[in-house]
Formats: structure tokens, C-alpha cells, sequence
């Protein structure tokens, strides 16, 4: 039978296909919570969760608070701007200040690759990493994967696209360890600016034309193009984006009829996507959200129940 | 260790063989339609993973003898139990599968070991999030003793006195692949 023996969850690089799937078996015992008309059990009875947010989010913050609420912990919010760490106070200290108030659970969203590692190695509590950086967002690549694996009943074989912003990506990241442990086939497609060659040797493939990959595909999933991240430098305007990137009617009429259209939100309509498209019954973007619940809920489950691995 | 060292016989002791099972099971069965007013079907609720398997031959045998197979449920009681973070692992979770409407319905949950009573008393909590059953009972293959709670099963297929450190192995031939058993480890 297979087990769960860590206490945080800083990346998908660092798992195994086997924890990988464990999570997502995990996670499909929770979705069921969520159907029932009492969506609630008492497994971190008694546990408080930090959700320590440095950078600005809304869903993740609020997935995590409803899957820890639902799993009858403690949920306390920390935002930047309501947190020390703008009077001059490190991160390791105010994490530590965050223990010395004996949260059990630790879920992190910083700006800084790394944070999650740097807080689970010097911790007792569980790091749950929400995102760092350009780095990984773990939950969020669990949950698009938990998604493909519902319709497909599997991931082993199956192409996916990840189109748009490759660079500054962290959800991309998630993404492409996971699937390519579970054995997709991984293609990236891009803006040479914003997906570079040098992405293969991740043991994906980049297209530079969304174009000719359309016919093959079985799930497209297009990331945020993100205003606030980008320079002017990296496309010249929203316009050509969308000419060459945004999945238009046009290109959503080549897909195969059972190909996904996933989005990790919030989506810019009209922009990566159309909006009828983004509405339309091959995509499953709602869903993902709803899913998100059963995956953080599976994540928090395993990590507060994992004694920790030595590292 | 400043015990002893342990000089008596520690192989393995079949307590039931398949015959034995059969017949627990079969008798079970009668006992369960005996109970039970047969103008509202049961439902049985197997806990994960071997009582699912006594379930379902619980309702093989109610079937043949009242010619209306009972409801089969799955209870996964994993997220009800309150010990998650003294075990250092966890294990994997199954899906919980209730076919039915719970409400105003007599339930038997199903196990293979009845032990301390801490798995049951998670399956009470867990049912409570899915309806309020008109009574609820408990089925076991084999009790063996050291209740830690006010809980006892109402059906037991062997009661089989154990010590706290033994270890009682349920084998069933279409999950395991060896023949149906229940055998005593000693530590």
C-alpha cells in the first residue's frame, strides 16, 4: 500500500510519480466531501493553519482557507501588507515568530524562489509552498493534473500544451514535472521570448506556433499572460499575442473534439482565450477551481500527517 | 529489551481457514435477516479495505436467503480518525461509495477485525456527515478483544481471545491471491 512520509509540499520536482499519485488518489477521497451536504471532517481537528501570503493572491488564499475549513482546522490569514516583514523583519524570523504561535501548518506565497525549501528545512511546522517566485506553485500543477487524470483516466501517453507565459511561470513548472514524471507528453508553445529553446532540456518539446501543434493535442492548457510581471520587451502588444497565441474560434475548431481547455485563472478574455471558447463544454476551468479544494485538502492531509522525511 | 527472550512457538496460527469463513459469514447472514424487518432494504457499509470484501459476501448470502440483495456501500473512515498526526505516515485513501439515501434506512457497517473500537467509532462520526440511518450495527469477522471505547459489535463471525501484541492477518483469495484465512501473528 502505497504511503505519504513528508511534512511540507515545497515542489513537484522534489516527488516521486508514486507520491504524485498518492496525492491525486488522496484527493479524489476529498472531492467526495465536497458532495456531500455536510462538507466537513475532523481530521486537523485541532490544528491552526497560517496562510502567510507576501505576495498578493485571491483564489489560492481562499482555496486553501475553504480546504482547511473543510478538513476543521484553525485558519488564520497573514498578508503583506498587514505583516512585519515591511517594518525590516526577515522571513526566517517571522516564520519563526509564526511556530513560536504554534501554527502546525504554514502555507506560503513569497516572491523569492526558494522560500518554501528555506522555511521546511528550518521548521517543525509544514511549508505547504503556494507559490515562490517563478518557481513552483505545487497545488495548482496537482490540480490541473488531477483534472486531466478525471476525463482521461490516465496521464501516461497523453500530449499537452502549455501555451504563453513559459518564463515567468511557476505554474508551468508545477505542471511539466508532474506531468512528464507521470509520462505526458509535454509540449510548450510560445513567443520565443517567452518560451526559450532551452526549456528542452526539461525533456519537453517548444513550438513557437500554437498553429501546428492544434490537431495533436489532447489537453491545451493556457497560462495568464501576466500585465504586471512583463516588460514591454518580451511581445510588442496584447494585439499580436493574440493573433499568434490566443486560442481563438478559429484554433479551438481544429482541436479534437475531446481535447480540454484548462486555464489556472483568472483568465483574460479575449486575451489567451476567447470568451465563448472559455465557456464553452470542452473547457474545464470551474472545474479546476472546484478541484483545487480536493487536492489542497489531500496536500494538507498527507503533510500534517507525514513525520517528515529527512533532508 | 530486558524481556526474556521469547522460547515459545511464534508461527503463525491459522485461527479460520476458508471452510470456517464461509460458514461465520454464511451465519452472519442469517443472523443480519433475523434482526432486520426485510420491508426496508439494509445497507452495509464496508470500512476499507477487507471489511468491503465481508460486505460483499454478507450481501452474496442475504441475497440467496431473502431474494433481495442489500445495499453495498464504502466507508472510508481515514479522515475521521483522530490520531492522523501520531502515526508518522499516511496511508492511502479510498473513495467513500454510499449507493443510497442513508436517512430513516437500518445500516450494518462491516469489518474484518474488531478491535480497540477507535475505527468504529470514526465510522459513527463519518456516517453522521452522510445521513442519520434508522439504526446502525456492527458486523465483524473476528473480535478479539481490548475495547478501548463503549462500543461492541452486534455480529461476530470468531470471537479469538488475543494478547495486545499479537497480530491478526485477514487473507482473502480474490484480493490476496492465497486461500481465504485468519491467522494469528505473535510479536
Amino acid at each position: 500500500m502505497s504511503t505519504w512520509t513528508r511534512k511540507d509540499l515545497t515542489g513537484l520536482d522534489e516527488l516521486t510519480a508514486a507520491e504524485i499519485t498518492f496525492l491525486l488518489d488522496t484527493a479524489r477521497a476529498f472531492k467526495g466531501v465536497g458532495e456531500r451536504s455536510l462538507k466537513k471532517v475532523p481530521a486537523l481537528r485541532g490544528k491552526t493553519l497560517v496562510n502567510f501570503f507576501v505576495e498578493p493572491s485571491t483564489r489560492t488564499r481562499t482555496s486553501f482557507e475553504v480546504a482547511a475549513m473543510r478538513l476543521s482546522a484553525d485558519v488564520v490569514n497573514i498578508s503583506a501588507t498587514a505583516s512585519s516583514l515591511q517594518k525590516g523583519e526577515t522571513l526566517k524570523d517571522t516564520a519563526l515568530n509564526l511556530q513560536a504561535l504554534q501554527a502546525d501548518i504554514i502555507v506560503l506565497r513569497h516572491s523569492s524562489p526558494g522560500s518554501s525549501r528555506f522555511l521546511a528545512e528550518r521548521l517543525d511546522s509544514s511549508i505547504i509552498n503556494a507559490g515562490d517566485g517563478a518557481h513552483e506553485h505545487p497545488t495548482q500543477g496537482l490540480l490541473d493534473i488531477f483534472t486531466i487524470r478525471e476525463k482521461f483516466g490516465r496521464i501516461e501517453g497523453l500530449n499537452i500544451a502549455i501555451v504563453g507565459d513559459i518564463l515567468f511561470s511557476r505554474v508551468a513548472r508545477s505542471n511539466i514535472f508532474g506531468l512528464l514524471k507521470l509520462g505526458a507528453n509535454v509540449t510548450l508553445v510560445g513567443p520565443s521570448t517567452l518560451v526559450p529553446k532551452s526549456f528542452e532540456k526539461l525533456g519537453v518539446r517548444v513550438s513557437h506556433r500554437l498553429d501546428d501543434i492544434l490537431a495533436e493535442v489532447d489537453v491545451v492548457n493556457l497560462l495568464r499572460i501576466q500585465h504586471e510581471r512583463q516588460r514591454k520587451e518580451y511581445f510588442p502588444g496584447l494585439g499580436e499575442y493574440v493573433s499568434l497565441f490566443g486560442l481563438t474560434k478559429a484554433r479551438a475548431a481544429k482541436l479534437k473534439p475531446s481535447c480540454l481547455i484548462m486555464h489556472p485563472g483568472p483568465i483574460n478574455r479575449g486575451v489567451e482565450i476567447d470568451s465563448d471558447i472559455a465557456d464553452g463544454h470542452q473547457s474545464v476551468i470551474l472545474e479546476q477551481v472546484t478541484n483545487g479544494i480536493a487536492v489542497r485538502m489531500a496536500v494538507l492531509y498527507s503533510c500534517a500527517g507525514g513525520a517528515g522525511v529527512p533532508t | 529489551m530486558t524481556a526474556e527472550p521469547n522460547t515459545s512457538d511464534n508461527t503463525p496460527k491459522t485461527a479460520m481457514d476458508s471452510e470456517a469463513i464461509e460458514k461465520a459469514i454464511r451465519r452472519m447472514a442469517h443472523e443480519i435477516v433475523e434482526r432486520h424487518d426485510s420491508t426496508n432494504r439494509i445497507v452495509l457499509a464496508g470500512i476499507p479495505t477487507r471489511g468491503v470484501e465481508v460486505a460483499r459476501r454478507l450481501a452474496d448470502h442475504i441475497e440467496k436467503i431473502e431474494g433481495v440483495r442489500p445495499y453495498l456501500g464504502t466507508l472510508d473512515i481515514s479522515m475521521h480518525r483522530d490520531d492522523l498526526s501520531t502515526r508518522g505516515k499516511v496511508t492511502a485513501l479510498e473513495v467513500t461509495d454510499l449507493p443510497v439515501d442513508l436517512d430513516a434506512r437500518p445500516l450494518v457497517l462491516v469489518d474484518d477485525v474488531f478491535f480497540t473500537g477507535r475505527t468504529t467509532r470514526a465510522a459513527l462520526d463519518a456516517l453522521a456527515s452522510f445521513g442519520r440511518p434508522s439504526t446502525i450495527q456492527l458486523a465483524v469477522l473476528v473480535d478479539r478483544g481490548h475495547r478501548e471505547l463503549p462500543i461492541r459489535p452486534d455480529y461476530v463471525g470468531k470471537n479469538l481471545p488475543t494478547s495486545r501484541e499479537e497480530k491478526i492477518r485477514v487473507r482473502f483469495e480474490n484480493l490476496d491471491g492465497v486461500p481465504d484465512s485468519v491467522v494469528v501473528i505473535k510479536p
